[in-house]
């Protein structure tokens, strides 16, 4: 039997695949039955949508807005929503709506590049640990334990206050740092039980070397609650960014995200005038919301005992 | 077990000198000098700053420098505060502030304890209802919501709006923790009854449940004695690995809440690049998250016999 391959997301293709016998029982297509789930479950589809728009936003704001993020009007000063301007002014009278519109690229950018950084390290990491065992495992899960005692948020405002130029790309690397070893753990605990199955001992008495049986059996077999855990993991960072940033520990001006537009007013001001608050926070959470959701039936759908 | 204990006890020491040494190294290995910082526009003079450099061995190698400083540590001395509360030590900083957080903290615990079990427990016992959907639904929402957010929204709606509870400061006694509490509670309160009810929901089914119901028992001692002790294990892990989480939400709610504990000053004083208070007090956290998640390794075997160490 041929290792299950994730990479096969088509439905119809892989369902039909697994009608002949057997193969239906042992989940010759996971990602195939999941995505039939998943396609039906509207918790699933509404993040995903969600996620989408967010992403086209991200990469052409200018489909959703006339106006550019930094000509502002000072008269119109925190002006409260109007027709035409539905999310109201910020503090130096810009349009709100067209600010939060433009931040989605830092933040989305910021949450992407922590989650494939550490997925990466999760993956190549992750999976020798959890396969050779030994030393490798050990000098690994103590190094992944240094880091997992550091508080993310703690930690990131150490390092980040001795960095002067924040930007996506310091404030990425720092939580990249911090963040990784959950998955770690993660992927090694699943590569730790593929390790020990039959396919995997038939396939090294077939002959296969380690590289092969790591990359052709033992990841694909052991990805599937990584990835779900992933998207959720998206969503934490991206909400751990605003509050960096919220602290005066992230991103800075100019740069625009949903944390530097919540930072900038100061938490009096907003008694005065919530929709600073209320609008781009709006934005944070539903961003959040969807991909903790979608990451989250995504688990169930993929975890073959809940079926 | 007694060589369970030394052995988890063991591999904590090189968790803890790698993870203050790399906040130690963060710190104090930043561009700037904050020597040079003191002075503002006008430096002091070479003597001076000489001085001070010697006392707090700036000029030493940065290994060198934070062995003298974890030696001290060792002996209760963390050291002066360099800006927030100039020339205060910062052991006595801590013990002055403590209090507070301590507080704070009880408060958001007892919150996470009888309200996140409890909805747990309801949504679990009546899995499919409208209450169970409206736990659900809620406490992802929660988790969605950036602590800040939730911290301020309350602030203004409970605080400013309808004027029930205090908007800042201890100035009311234990009256002023409740708003603050349940903001840092709100988070790990969300992910406390998912756990509870997803693992009560998993023991329900278990067949010990059924043993205990066919030999008569009453549903609300299958429930309480049995099924629910032994769905607390995930809920108690939780609550030890989250309390990181929590010591990194003092910061955030202390600061909107103005409250003078120790998340307060670590605010003021990364903000006030204070090298001396942040390392402080960022260690003294780490060790308290060390110790915790050790202390709850070992309630393991007290909780769950089928655990067996070797």
């Amino acid at each position: 039997m041929s290792a299950p391959d994730p990479s096969s997301l088509g439905g119809q293709q892989s369902a039909a695949e697994a009608t002949h016998g057997e193969d239906v029982a042992e989940g010759a297509s996971l990602w195939g039955e999941a995505w039939r789930d998943l396609r039906r479950n509207p918790f699933f589809v509404l993040p995903v949508l969600v996620i989408a728009v967010l992403t086209v936003m991200a990469i052409w704001p200018q489909l959703f807005t006339d106006l550019v993020p930094r000509s502002c009007d000072l008269s119109r000063s925190a002006d409260p929503p109007e027709a035409g301007h539905w999310f109201g002014f910020d503090r130096q009278g810009c349009d709100l709506y067209t600010r939060v519109v433009y931040s989605t690229r830092a933040s989305l950018l910021i949450g992407l590049t922590v989650t494939l950084g550490a997925f990466a390290i999760a993956l190549v990491l992750g999976s020798l640990s959890g396969y050779y065992g030994r030393w490798l495992d050990a000098v690994l899960g103590r190094i992944a334990d240094v880091f997992f005692g550091i508080p993310l948020v703690i930690g990131a405002i150490v390092l980040l206050t001795a960095v002067v130029d924040r930007g996506v790309w310091q404030v990425s690397a720092v939580l990249t740092l911090l963040a990784w070893p959950p998955m770690f753990r993660l992927m090694r605990s699943t590569v730790l039980s593929a390790r020990e199955s039959d396919y995997v001992q038939a396939a090294r008495a077939l002959g296969a070397g380690n590289a092969r049986v790591i990359i052709r059996h033992v990841i694909p077999n052991s990805i599937a609650p990584v990835i779900a855990y992933a998207t959720v993991f998206m969503g934490v960072i991206i909400g751990a960014e605003a509050t960096l940033t919220f602290l005066g520990a992230g991103l800075q001006l100019p740069a625009l995200s949903w944390g530097v537009l919540l930072s900038s007013p100061p938490p009096r001001e907003l008694l005065n005038t919530p929709h600073l608050l209320l609008f781009p926070s709006l934005f944070v959470s539903l961003t959040v919301l969807s991909f903790v959701l979608a990451g989250d039936t995504l688990r169930d759908a993929l975890d073959p005992k809940l079926r | 077990m007694g060589r369970y204990i030394l052995r988890r006890i063991l591999q904590m020491v090189p968790v803890v000198i790698c993870a203050t040494f790399l906040i130690y190294a963060m710190n104090f290995a930043l561009p700037g000098d904050p020597v040079r910082a003191l002075g503002g526009e006008r430096p002091l003079p070479e003597e001076v700053q000489e001085q001070i450099r010697d006392r707090y061995n700036l000029d030493d190698p940065l290994l060198v420098q934070y062995g003298k400083y974890m030696g001290n540590v060792l002996q209760g001395d963390l050291g002066e505060s360099l800006a927030v509360r100039r020339g205060t030590d910062v052991s006595d900083i801590i013990a002055d502030t403590w209090p507070v957080t301590a507080l704070l903290a009880l408060v958001a615990f007892a919150f996470e304890i009888v309200i996140g079990i409890g909805a747990g427990v309801v949504a679990a016992l009546r899995s499919g209802s409208f209450l169970d959907n409206l736990v659900r639904g809620s406490t992802i929402l929660i988790v969605s919501v950036p602590i800040f957010v939730i911290g301020l929204v309350a602030q203004i709606v409970f605080g400013v709006r309808l004027g029930i509870l205090p908007v800042a400061g201890t100035a009311q006694g234990w009256v002023s923790y409740i708003l603050p509490g349940f903001v840092l509670a709100a988070v790990s309160l969300a992910y406390v009854s998912r756990i509870t009810r997803n693992s009560l929901m998993e023991n329900l089914r278990a067949d010990y449940v059924r043993t205990a119901t066919a030999k008569g028992l009453s549903r609300r001692r299958v429930v309480g004695r049995h099924a629910l002790r032994n769905s607390m294990i995930p809920v108690v892990t939780f609550l030890a690995f989250d309390l990181g989480t929590l010591l990194s939400g003092t910061i955030v709610t202390e600061g909107i809440f103005n409250l003078n504990g120790i998340g307060g000053i670590a605010f003021d004083a990364i903000r006030q690049q204070d090298g001396t208070v942040v390392v402080g007090i960022v260690t003294m956290f780490v060790l308290i998250f060390v110790l915790a998640n050790l202390i709850v390794d070992i309630l393991y075997a007290v909780l769950d016999p089928r655990i067996r160490y070797d």
